[in-house]
């Protein structure tokens, strides 16, 4: 599946939820971020942090022949955050960096999520999406 | 009928012992009819990661806050709102929440500003259910729908606005933010997205007193003489002077104002939700930078 595919079945799913489900499945996503490999556990200095983000999340970008690859490390008192980890995650791991960079900086916005949560709080998975892009332009120029 | 109060021996020492309930006298209490556990965090989704039993959810911003006006909730809104949540006019609110319960005592304000009677912090927050042994659960609360009577809200006893602030110059105020949002280094707190604010600095004449300075590293109050020795101390604020606090959008502040209405039992405190988010992106209010409070301006 491309990335506009997925991001297309994402929002196909949050959307046909009802709020409450929204959340629901928010909270499956933040359970299934994954965890953050030794490489990068035992060296937090190379992890990000991304400000925006109302509790701390850290996130790393590799790219690889072309593919990028995530690394995130959030709380677990902070399942918010994680599912907005998980979510990007899921969209955008093991995809090409030109996939990565053409996603519309306003994915967050079309989930639906906002009734959910609140417009204030996707303005941290705004955040990580600009970072993750960000990281995989200066990876991809390196 | 109102629920006992939780006899617990530091809590006799404030102002209100009344207000605190410690998590072995939840424990006991969950299921009381006349009571209804709240849970109120800054993370929309930690309660549904897991709850104390029987507990319902008020999230401050879908269920407190106007979606559309920055305000808080109408009298109908609050009434809707409490009778999904199966809380009556007389029913004994226990409130708990994340980060040393910051939104759960501003949920605790605003349901004072509809004057619900009978509503208390769990201390600890919801740190000190986990911490007392206890388990959450995901187990969906069922709820009896109850009837709440519509109530208009008092925004004049404990909630400032900025022309109250500028009127008041001369009488305490308290900012409690961190001491770079205070010096005007940062428009947030450390670790926190900046934003919000075209200008940093604080209030003229405000004390600076950071919110944590109330809790122990457990998130449970300190004691009356700590208390005391700090914001009447160290401060010089008087429980008979009208005080006003604020922070970044009034959660924090909450916190400080229930500390110094409740626990040192002030006569006299407001909330100015406002707050930094308002006054520093106000034209041509008065702002100080630096450590110091700075002189007040006259009154007008």
């Amino acid at each position: 599946m491309t990335v506009s595919e997925t991001a297309l079945e994402l929002q196909g799913d949050f959307k046909a939820a009802t709020i409450k489900d929204r959340l629901n499945l928010l909270l499956e996503f933040s359970e299934n971020l994954p965890t953050l490999p030794a490489r990068y556990a035992d060296h937090p200095d190379l992890l990000e942090r991304v400000e925006e983000c109302q509790s701390p999340i850290y996130l790393f970008v590799e790219v690889q022949d072309e593919r990028v690859h995530l690394f995130f490390s959030a709380p677990p008192e902070a399942p918010t955050t994680r599912g907005f980890a998980s979510i990007l995650h899921e969209l955008l791991d093991d995809e090409p960096a030109a996939e990565v960079l053409a996603v519309d900086d306003d994915f967050a916005d079309t989930l639906g999520l906002a009734e959910a949560v609140s417009p204030l709080r996707l303005r941290g998975m705004r955040a990580m999406l600009f970072r993750i892009k960000r990281q995989v332009r200066e990876k991809v120029s390196e | 009928m109102t629920v006992a109060h939780d006899p617990d021996a530091k809590f006799q020492g404030y102002a209100h012992p009344e207000v605190l309930v410690t998590a072995q006298w939840l424990a006991q209490h969950i299921h009381d009819s006349d009571l209804v556990v709240v849970e109120s965090d800054e993370d929309v989704l930690l309660y549904e990661v897991g709850h104390i039993p029987t507990a319902v959810k008020i999230d401050w911003h879908t269920d407190l806050n106007d979606q559309i006006t920055r305000d808080y909730v109408d009298a109908q809104g609050f009434q809707a709102l409490m009778q999904r949540s199966g809380i009556s006019r007389d029913t004994t609110v226990v409130i708990y929440g994340d980060k040393s319960n910051w939104w759960a005592a501003y949920a605790l304000w605003v349901f004072k500003l509809f004057g619900h009677e009978d509503v208390r912090l769990l201390d600890g927050a919801r740190e000190a259910w986990t911490s007392a042994g206890f388990a959450l659960t995901r187990d969906e609360t069922a709820v009896i729908e109850s009837s709440y009577p519509l109530v208009e809200r008092d925004d004049k006893t404990l909630r400032a606005f900025r022309d109250d602030v500028l009127a008041h110059f001369g009488n305490p105020i308290l900012d409690i933010r961190s001491p770079q949002e205070y010096s005007g280094e940062r428009t947030h707190m450390p670790d926190y997205p900046q934003e919000g604010a075209l200008r940093a600095g604080h209030i003229p004449s405000a004390v600076s007193v950071p919110w944590a300075r109330a809790v122990n590293a457990d998130q449970t109050f300190k004691t009356r003489e700590e208390l005391t020795a700090i914001y009447e101390g160290e401060k010089g604020l008087k429980p008979s002077e009208d005080v006003i606090a604020y922070c970044r959008i009034g959660e924090r502040s909450s916190h400080s104002w229930f500390v110094l209405k409740y626990l040192l039992g002030f006569d006299n405190v407001r909330n100015y939700d406002g707050s930094w988010t308002e006054w520093g992106s106000l034209v041509g209010v008065p702002i100080v930078k630096g450590d110091e409070p700075g002189l007040a301006p006259a009154p007008r």
